[in-house]
């Protein structure tokens, strides 16, 4: 139940961004969700796209250096007090959080996150008992 | 008034100059190829016999060194005194890493002591003068031997090392101190931060002596000004004793050599052939009075001309020009010596690659260091925490290297490659 998130190291100089973005634009891959973390010096470029392995073919020949993290998708109610919910249950399983981006679809009008955790396996059991939706790729990419 | 702390060498003649030369090299090549074998191995596949050199003029027949040769006899394999004779070691940085170590019975400590104290003598210095000695102590040979020709002149001597600005601005006031001795670039940094604590009319100094790194005559006008001074230039190098291999007097116009212990000579770098005075070559410099360390014919890579033109202040002794460059690629920052090959020997062993850039600057009177590196798979992560931390494992393996912080940037892959022709590895933005 795990997502391939792709990682973009992208350099701290005016239209480095773009032209990752571009690149992939270009070649049709379609991004699902996006953050970006920066630092003073560089920032990482996280990933969700339709077509992990064409996007990675990509940025290769872009000379980009990437890596592949999973990530669990979690879907979220649009209402307020949802997400701190699914926060509080990893919080009481002792599961540190990485960090967490969030995204919205227009088609199911729900909202999602993308959860960065160091154990996986054990979040997905907490979160899936709980009754927590978890998305899998193939529901992502035909989003 | 005089200003010389042994006129008897300093303004001897020509002739006695060059008869203590010759006695003293004739008597170190012969002590150094008997007790040094990696020295005897030199003379020996080169042909040349202690006999064969008795005269300076005889001193073209002798082996260069270099700093690979103290590097491939690393630390004891130079040494031409028992170590039991030996009290002292300073040490600077070697090419690829190896420290060059240099070691000093307390003959050869005296010796400094008086080449120093040339200096300080040259300077203005008295008995009645208070010399704040602002270079680093410890490994490196700024502090402890200008502290030595201080007191051998019999000045009262602060040993102030480097640092804490404001604590060296109220010793200063406090002790009215007179001579300063650090950096040219420390010294603006002082100069700056005594007008902006409006102390400048609580200042008592005449003369400053600096040296460890590359100044210009602008700034020495900007400092004498600034400070109220008369500022003079140092020249030195740990492998041949350290600072006060020469020294400036107060015609500001080259650095008598004392060579009575350091017969200079220029050559061409690439050919090894001595030029005559007044060609601007590499200099080399043979130690003669020396026990411990005494290298013969060392390669300062430095780029200078020397002179023997009559000088007013009535010293005889050659004079060599600021050196005007290097023939190789080392940098001076912050008065100690950098190599971009020990940069380079870092990134490799950290798994990154060869494509690198050198950035040097002066910022606020101090030279800052950055390093820029492709990023590669093995250092990325997704995670910021996880790249920063090995950025600093980085930083931290560059200062074991060089002995001074370097600041790592992270850079796009290929961004650094070589497009056409030579890459460039070193950015010198430095005014000075």
């Amino acid at each position: 139940m795990t997502i391939d998130q792709i990682s973009v190291f992208v350099e701290n100089k005016p239209g480095r961004l773009v032209e990752v973005i571009e690149a992939l634009g270009a070649k049709g891959i379609d991004m699902r969700a996006m953050s970006i973390a920066d630092t003073s010096d560089f920032g990482i470029l996280r990933l969700i796209v339709d077509k992990p392995q064409e996007a990675l073919a990509v940025l290769r020949d872009a000379d980009c250096v990437t890596s592949v993290t999973q990530v669990i998708a979690v879907a979220v109610s649009d209402t307020p007090g949802s997400l701190a919910k699914i926060l509080r249950l990893l919080s009481d399983a002792g599961i540190s959080i990485e960090y967490v981006y969030a995204f919205i679809t227009h088609e199911k009008g729900g909202a999602y996150v993308i959860v960065r955790v160091e154990d996986n396996d054990k979040a997905i059991g907490v979160l899936t008992k709980s009754g927590v939706r978890l998305l899998s790729s193939g529901e992502l990419y035909d989003m | 008034m005089q200003n010389y702390h042994q006129p008897e060498i300093e303004c001897a003649s020509p002739e006695e100059i060059r008869k203590i030369q010759d006695e003293r090299l004739a008597a170190t090549v012969k002590r150094v190829y008997d007790n040094v074998p990696y020295y005897k191995k030199l003379m020996d596949d080169k042909g040349v016999t202690p006999g064969d050199v008795k005269s300076v003029d005889d001193l073209y027949k002798l082996p260069f060194v270099s700093k690979s040769d103290l590097r491939d006899a690393y630390p004891y394999g130079l040494l031409a005194a028992p170590l039991s004779d030996c009290v002292r070691i300073h040490s600077t940085s070697g090419t690829t890493g190896k420290r060059v170590v240099a070691f000093y019975t307390q003959n050869d400590i005296n010796l400094w002591d008086d080449c120093c104290a040339r200096a300080i003598v040259a300077a203005g210095g008295t008995t009645d003068d208070v010399v704040h000695v602002s270079y680093g102590y410890g490994l490196f040979t700024g502090g402890m031997g200008l502290h030595g020709g201080a007191q051998r002149a019999g000045c009262l001597t602060l040993p102030m090392s480097s640092g804490n600005t404001e604590r060296q601005i109220q010793f200063m006031t406090d002790l009215g101190s007179t001579i300063l001795c650090c950096t040219p670039s420390y010294a603006e940094y002082l100069a700056e931060t005594i007008q902006e604590m409006g102390l400048r009319d609580q200042i008592r100094l005449k003369a400053g002596i600096f040296g460890a790194e590359a100044w210009s005559e602008e700034m020495r006008e900007r400092l004498e000004a600034n400070l109220g001074i008369k500022a003079y230039d140092i020249y030195g190098l740990t492998e041949i004793i350290g600072p006060g291999v020469s020294f400036e007097c107060s015609e500001q116009t080259g650095m008598h050599v004392n060579e009575d212990h350091f017969i200079p000579e220029i050559i061409n770098p690439e050919t090894g052939e001595v030029l005559p005075e007044g060609e601007k070559g590499e200099l080399v410099f043979t130690c003669i009075s020396k026990e411990a360390f005494p290298l013969l014919r060392y390669r300062t890579r430095d780029i200078c001309i020397l002179s023997r033109k009559k000088c007013a202040c009535g010293r005889t002794l050659i004079k060599m020009a600021k050196p005007m460059g290097r023939s190789d690629d080392m940098l001076i920052i912050r008065g100690v010596n950098v190599f971009p090959s020990q940069i380079e020997t870092v990134l490799l062993a950290y798994g990154l690659s060869a494509n690198y850039q050198i950035i040097v600057d002066r910022i606020n009177h101090s030279d800052t260091l950055e390093v820029c590196v492709e990023m590669n798979p093995e250092m990325f992560s997704d995670s910021v925490k996880v790249i920063e931390s090995r950025e600093k494992e980085l930083m931290e393996k560059l200062k074991n290297m060089l002995g001074i912080a370097a600041k790592v940037t992270l850079k796009a892959p290929k961004s650094m490659s070589r497009s056409e022709g030579k890459a460039v590895r070193v950015i010198d933005k430095r005014k000075i």
